[in-house]
C-alpha cells in the first residue's frame, strides 16, 4: 500500500520539453521591411518570452514559478493552460502531448486543468451572479447533471471556499476582494480538477487576508489531491506554499531546487541576490546583494547568460555561451557557468 | 521642537447619503531627520493621511478637526496659495507608482527645472546643474543625457529613482513615501530603499514611510504607528512592536505572515475583512475580528494607553499579555 502512495506520488503529470515562446513585435509584411545602408531589408524583431525552459510538475506537489516582472513567469502559465500556442518545443500532460491541440479537443483537458488568475476583479464576470459564475462551467462539462445537482455542487464548492451559499444570487460586486479570490478558486474547484495553475493568486491581497486564501489553497491540496503550478513573485509564500521551486530571469530556468534546498543553500547568483533582496522582518542588519546594471530587454537577449550584465561573475564565457542547466550534487539544477567551473566568489 | 505634529486630525468624506470618517483623532509627532512607518491594510487609512499632511486631499474629503503643525507652523486648512509655497519645497511626497507620477509628454529635465524655478529664482542653466548633482546623487547613470529623456524611455526602478530625485530637488525637511516600492521588483525594491534610507540619513531628512509591508518597515524606520479603520492602534519604537507586537490585530498582522509559520502548514489568519468607512463597528473596530473580544470592546471605544513600552489602543492588553505569558510557561 505504501509503495503505491510513493509511486502515485512520484508520477509526473505534466512535462515541459524545451519550450520557447516568441511574440512578434513586426505583424504583416510592411512592419517587417526596414531601410538599413541605402536598401530595404526584412528584419523579424520579436520578444523572447520563454526560451528553452523543460521542466517536469509531479503529482501531488506544488510547483512554483518565482522571478520578477518581464521574466516570463505568467506565459509559462499561459502556455501550459493552453491560452498560448509554444512557438517551439513540447508541452505533455500525462503523457499526453498537449500544447497542438485543437480547443475541442482540448475541453477533457480543461476538466482537469484549471487556471486561477491575479485580479479577482478583473476574473468574474460584473454581469453574472455568483451562482451563475459557478454553474457555467458545471454545467458545461458535465451536461447530463440535473439542475439540482449543479446547484447542489454549487453550494458544496461554495461552502468548502468559506463563502456563505445563500449569497450566492449577488453580483461580484458586493464582495470584498478576499472574497472574491475565493468565489475564482470556487469556479475553479468547481469541475473538480486535478491540476491547478495559479497566476498570483494572492498578490492583488491585503496581508490578512493572503493568508486565509493561501489556507484554503492548502487545504484544497491536502482534501483533493491538487497538484500546483503556482506562479508568484513572493518568496515568503514560495517558502511556505511550494514543494519545489523554478527560478527564471528573462524566460531562461537559472535554478529549480526542492524548496529547502534552494532557500537554505541558493547557487545561482541571481538566486542569491533575490533572496537577498527580501525584506526580513527581525533582521536589523539587511546583507543585501546589489546588482548592478539593467535588466536587458527580451527583445535583442544577448548570445551568453541572460544574468550576465549584472552579475558580479561574469567572464567572457558567460557572455558567449548560454550556460546549459546542470545537476549539482544536493539535487539542484542549475544553469551557471561560474557554478560549473567553480568560481563564484564566495560572499557574493 | 519636533518637525512635524499632528493633533487629533480627524478626515471625513462628505458622501451623497452620508459622511463617513477617514481618519479619527490621530496624533503622532516626527522629529528632524526621524523615520516613521505607517503599516495597515488598504483602507486603514495610511495614504489619506499622507494626503492631509501633504494638503491634498480632493473632494469630497475634507480635514473637520485637529490640527497639523510643521516646524512650528499650522498647515491644517491652510490656503492653497501658501501651502504651495510648503508643498515640493519644504515637504515632498513620493508616489506609489512611478509609471503615472511623471508627466509623459515633458523630458525629465523639463520637470525638474520647472520644479525648480516654481520655488527658486533660477536661470534654466543652473537648474540643470542642480538637477543633474541631484540624479547623481540618486546613482542615474550619465545624468546630462537622462535630461533630455521621456519618462518612457526609463525602466520603472530608474523612474523611483528620478522621483526620489525631484522629491530632494528643494532639500525638504520632510518625505512622506506612499508605498514607494509597491510597483517594483524585490531586487530594485531593495535599491530604492537602501537608497532612501542613505539619502535621508546624510541630509536629516525626516521620512514618513506609508507601506503595507512589514518587512520593510522594519527595515527601514525607527518608529511605527499601526493603522486599522482610521485609528493608529499601536505606535512605538519599530523594533518593539516587530518583536513584541500588544495590540491583537498588529500581532496577527505579524503571525499571518507566511515566514511566521513552518512552510506547509496551516496559517495563522485574521478571520474576517477590514470593515468599510461607512459601518465602523461601535467599540473598537477590530472587536468583530478579534479572538480576545469582550462585551466592553463593542460597546466602549478604547483609548490608547502606554504598555510594555509602547501607546496601544485596547482595553485587553493587560490581560492578552498575561494570556500570552500563561500559555508560554504551560
Amino acid at each position: 500500500m505504501k509503495d503505491l502512495t510513493a509511486e502515485v506520488e512520484t508520477q509526473t503529470i505534466l512535462e515541459l520539453r524545451n519550450v520557447e515562446k516568441r511574440f512578434d513585435l513586426d505583424k504583416g509584411f510592411l512592419e517587417t521591411l526596414k531601410f538599413k545602408g541605402g536598401r530595404f531589408t526584412r528584419e523579424q524583431r520579436s520578444v523572447h518570452a520563454v526560451n528553452n525552459v523543460s521542466l517536469e510538475v509531479k503529482r501531488g506537489e506544488a510547483l512554483c514559478v518565482v522571478g520578477e516582472s518581464g521574466c516570463g513567469k505568467s506565459t509559462v502559465a499561459r502556455l501550459v493552460a493552453g491560452l498560448l500556442e509554444p512557438s517551439a518545443g513540447e508541452i505533455h500532460y500525462d503523457g499526453q502531448r498537449i500544447d497542438n491541440k485543437s480547443r475541442g479537443q482540448l475541453l477533457d483537458l480543461r476538466k482537469k486543468m484549471q487556471m486561477i488568475f491575479q485580479n479577482p476583479y478583473a476574473s468574474l464576470n460584473p454581469r453574472m451572479t455568483i451562482q451563475q459564475a459557478l454553474e457555467e462551467p458545471v454545467r458545461y462539462h458535465n451536461p447530463g447533471l440535473s439542475r439540482g445537482e449543479v446547484r447542489a455542487k454549487v453550494a458544496e464548492v461554495m461552502k468548502s471556499v468559506g463563502v456563505d451559499p445563500s449569497w450566492s444570487s449577488r453580483y461580484p460586486h458586493e464582495f470584498s476582494g478576499g472574497q472574491r479570490q475565493r468565489i475564482a478558486i470556487a469556479r475553479a474547484l468547481t469541475v473538480d480538477p486535478e491540476f491547478i495553475i495559479a497566476d498570483e493568486p494572492i498578490s492583488a491581497l491585503d496581508v490578512s487576508i493572503q493568508a486565509q486564501v493561501l489556507n484554503l489553497m492548502l487545504e484544497a491540496k491536502e482534501e483533493r489531491g491538487l497538484t500546483y503550478l503556482f506562479i508568484t513573485h513572493d518568496l515568503s509564500v514560495v517558502e511556505h506554499f511550494g514543494t519545489r521551486v523554478v527560478v527564471l530571469y528573462l524566460g531562461s530556468v537559472c535554478e529549480l531546487a526542492d524548496t529547502r534546498t534552494l532557500f537554505s543553500n541558493p547557487k545561482h547568483p541571481y538566486t542569491k541576490a533575490l533572496l537577498s533582496a527580501v525584506p526580513q522582518l527581525k533582521d536589523d542588519k539587511p546583507n543585501h546583494i546589489r546588482l548592478k546594471g539593467e535588466i536587458p530587454t527580451p527583445i535583442n537577449l544577448p548570445p551568453g547568460c541572460p544574468f550576465e550584465s549584472r552579475c558580479a561573475s561574469a567572464n567572457a564565457r558567460c557572455r558567449e555561451e548560454k550556460p546549459r542547466p546542470i545537476v549539482q550534487p544536493d539535487g539542484a539544477m542549475v544553469a551557471c557557468h561560474a557554478v560549473e567551473e567553480g568560481r563564484l566568489s564566495p560572499e557574493i | 521642537m519636533s518637525l512635524l505634529s499632528v493633533r487629533d486630525l480627524t478626515v471625513k468624506f462628505a458622501m451623497r447619503d452620508q459622511t463617513v470618517t477617514a481618519l479619527d483623532q490621530i496624533s503622532f509627532d516626527l522629529g528632524k531627520g526621524e523615520r516613521l512607518g505607517i503599516v495597515g491594510e488598504s483602507g486603514a487609512g495610511k495614504s489619506i493621511t499622507g494626503f492631509s499632511l501633504m494638503n491634498l486631499l480632493s473632494r469630497p474629503g475634507f480635514i473637520d478637526s485637529g490640527s497639523i503643525q510643521f516646524e512650528g507652523e499650522e498647515i491644517a486648512g491652510l490656503p492653497d496659495r501658501k501651502m504651495r509655497s510648503i508643498r515640493g519645497n519644504r515637504m515632498a511626497m513620493i508616489f506609489q507608482d512611478p509609471m503615472v507620477t511623471l508627466n509623459p509628454v515633458l523630458t525629465i529635465g523639463q520637470q525638474m527645472v520647472e520644479t525648480l524655478q516654481a520655488h527658486r529664482r533660477l536661470s534654466r542653466a543652473d537648474a540643470e546643474q542642480i538637477a543633474i548633482m541631484k540624479l547623481r546623487e540618486v546613482y542615474i547613470p550619465s545624468p546630462e543625457e537622462r535630461l533630455a529623456q521621456y519618462p518612457h524611455e526609463l525602466s520603472g526602478g530608474m523612474r523611483q529613482r528620478i522621483i526620489i530625485a525631484m522629491a530632494l530637488l528643494l532639500e525638504p525637511q520632510l518625505i512622506i513615501a506612499d508605498e514607494p516600492t509597491t510597483a517594483l521588483d524585490v531586487t530594485i525594491q531593495a535599491d530604492i530603499m537602501e537608497l532612501l534610507l542613505e539619502l535621508c540619513t546624510s541630509n536629516m531628512v525626516g521620512l514618513i514611510l506609508i507601506t503595507h509591508d512589514l518587512g520593510v518597515v522594519s527595515q527601514m524606520t525607527e518608529r511605527t504607528l499601526v493603522m486599522y479603520a482610521g485609528r493608529i492602534i499601536e505606535a512605538g519604537k519599530t523594533r518593539e512592536i516587530i518583536n513584541d507586537p500588544q495590540h491583537p490585530y498588529t500581532q496577527g498582522l505579524i503571525n499571518a505572515l507566511p515566514q511566521q509559520t513552518l512552510p506547509g502548514h496551516r496559517l495563522k489568519q485574521i478571520p474576517g475583512n477590514m470593515p468599510g468607512l461607512a459601518a465602523i463597528p461601535t467599540g473598537c473596530a477590530f472587536n468583530p475580528r478579534c479572538p480576545y473580544a469582550v462585551d466592553h470592546c463593542r460597546s466602549t471605544r478604547p483609548e490608547t494607553v502606554s504598555y510594555a513600552s509602547v501607546e496601544v489602543a485596547c482595553h485587553e492588553v493587560n490581560r492578552l499579555h498575561n494570556t500570552v505569558l500563561e500559555d508560554e510557561s504551560a
